[in-house]
């Protein structure tokens, strides 16, 4: 591949591929850049722990493999995500679906959003995790719980944007549908939804991380599975190792998750682009 | 067709009163093409919403074809310089809106719309995006739809206003080919008053803020006018003459 004169091949092919060539070439030392530095952090914190910090505070990078190893070769680790999972994905989908109804009923019925503006107000101020011991009581120890807090978290962030979004859309589009004889439904499905899109991809992007931290804090709070859980126990064992265990399969979700939501996104640029 | 009689409208800014239009009486009948011409911000595109009855009159009554109007008048098309199409939609798609809303089938408007697309001068042009297109283009797809939408009267509000010179005589001779062919009534609101002369039956000047009628001119124009030519008529620049001279105290007005 490297030899470049060993066909008649068009002079740009040739520099097409020297093109690719370099720039894999410098993504690929970037890569390596940051694979050594991470090695050497590793290698600090294993020296220093024991000899600058005791190990019961930090622990040290084979104790935390030792202990992810252990959860893997048992199957508990993934017991523990699915539930976490699941929570998330679940609280995102209620929260969503839950924002954008709220967001779009309240944008188009100014009597109602001028009514329920303080009590919204009010509730969108207050810490939501404040809420969770009322969700234990609701919906009990199991998952539901996790679900609901995960899905008030989403549900405000998108039923926001969702409820700029409609209060955006360009009042000379509406007037123009209706003088063509658009009923308030059509209105609201041809105009104002699509016009609003944009604004609703833009909220339920931003709340995706936000349905792991519901998902993760409700199962701090009481579980008996999922990766919030595994965290609290832990720690409550003052096993460091287990702690940071979890929060480097933590980390990984958080990353597997925004890698998701930016294929997704990457799918939906048409809309974005027509959307504004 | 058209009745507006002792209209008036005032809005409240803030605190403050704003008189928009003042007891306005005027008579607009079928086919008839109708210039408003004045300065900017005087009133003028309020006078289209209230016969679109998007805004109400805070005094007198629209009557249209007899009937007082008081909610949204769909009998209209109405057209300005910001033109409405939707962003998200093709230009078969924005031209076909009407029909959708209407219930038609998916084939037939498509049909529908490609036909008139054709007949205004956009055919190649039915897949591509508003932002996609010029300035005339986009004017072009508006009338389309209004075409397609069939009213029976077309309120235009400065809608050739963004564009250069050559575009917009143009749209005015396809403008003036469409209101003949469908036998459209249409009220044009404009502050350029060769565009109010070379289209209009009747010219109307109005006032500063808040608008009165301050003078009526019949154009005695023959038609189909030629739209390049018709303006180095003598007949022409009698009327621009006129209507000017009037026009001038308004502008000067404005200036102290």
């Amino acid at each position: 591949m490297t030899a470049p004169d060993t066909d008649a091949a068009p002079a740009t092919v040739q520099s097409d591929s020297s093109d690719t060539g370099r720039r894999a070439l410098g993504s690929g030392f970037m890569v390596v850049c940051q694979v050594v530095l991470g090695a050497v952090l590793l290698l600090i914190w294993q020296g220093a722990s024991g000899r600058l910090v005791d190990n019961f505070f930090i622990s040290n990078p084979v104790e935390v493999g030792t202990r992810l190893f252990g959860w893997i070769a048992d199957g508990s680790l993934f017991l523990h995500i699915w539930a976490t999972v699941y929570a998330t994905v679940m609280g995102f989908i209620v929260g969503s679906i839950g924002g954008v109804v709220l967001g779009i009923w309240l944008g188009v019925s100014p009597f109602t959003s001028r009514l329920l503006n303080p009590y919204l107000s009010a509730l969108n101020a207050l810490p939501k995790v404040a809420l969770a011991p009322l969700f234990v009581l609701w919906f009990g120890l199991g998952i539901e719980s996790k679900i609901a807090l995960a899905a008030v978290l989403v549900l405000f962030l998108v039923f926001l944007n969702t409820y700029a979004g409609v209060r955006e859309v360009d009042q000379d589009l509406i007037d123009g549908a209706r003088l063509m004889k658009a009923t308030r439904t059509q209105v609201i499905t041809k105009v104002i939804i699509p016009s609003a899109m944009s604004w609703m991809f833009a909220g339920l992007r931003i709340s995706v991380p936000y349905a792991l931290i519901g998902a993760v804090l409700g199962e701090m709070i009481a579980a008996n599975r999922g990766l919030g859980y595994l965290v609290q126990f832990s720690g409550s064992q003052f096993d460091s190792a287990g702690v940071f265990a979890v929060l480097f399969v933590i980390a990984l979700l958080a990353v597997a998750l925004n890698f998701l939501v930016d294929i997704v996104q990457h799918r939906m640029q048409q809309w974005r682009v027509v959307g504004r | 067709m058209i009745d507006l009689q002792h209209v008036s409208k005032t809005f409240r800014k803030q605190d403050e009163m704003v008189d928009a239009v003042r007891d306005i009486n005027l008579t607009i009948a079928q086919k008839e093409i109708v210039a408003v011409i004045g300065p900017s911000g005087c009133g003028k595109s309020t006078l289209l919403n209230m016969i679109a009855g998007l805004y109400a009159p805070s005094n007198g009554a629209v009557i249209y074809k007899g009937a007082r109007v008081s909610d949204v008048n769909t009998a209209v098309g109405y057209m300005t310089q910001k033109d409405n199409l939707l962003p998200w939609r093709n230009v078969r798609d924005n031209v076909a809106f009407p029909l959708e809303l209407a219930g038609v089938g998916k084939a037939e408007r498509a049909n529908r719309a490609d036909q008139v697309i054709n007949h205004v001068g956009l055919d190649g042009f039915a897949h591509r995006y508003p932002h996609e297109l010029s300035g005339g283009m986009r004017k072009r797809a508006c009338l389309a739809r209004m075409l397609l939408y069939g009213a029976e009267t077309a309120l235009l509000d400065e809608p050739f206003a963004a564009l250069d010179a050559q575009l917009k005589l143009v749209m005015h001779d396809l403008l003036l080919k469409l209101a003949a062919e469908t036998g459209q009534t249409v009220v044009l609101v404009t502050h350029d008053l060769m565009e109010a002369v070379t289209l209009a039956d009747r010219v109307l000047v109005c006032t500063r803020r808040p608008a009165m009628l301050a003078l009526e001119q019949r154009i005695e124009l023959k038609r189909p006018r030629d739209v390049l030519n018709v303006r180095f008529t003598n007949e022409f620049k009698e009327y621009y003459d006129t209507l000017w001279e009037r026009l001038r105290v308004e502008y000067q007005e404005e200036r102290l």
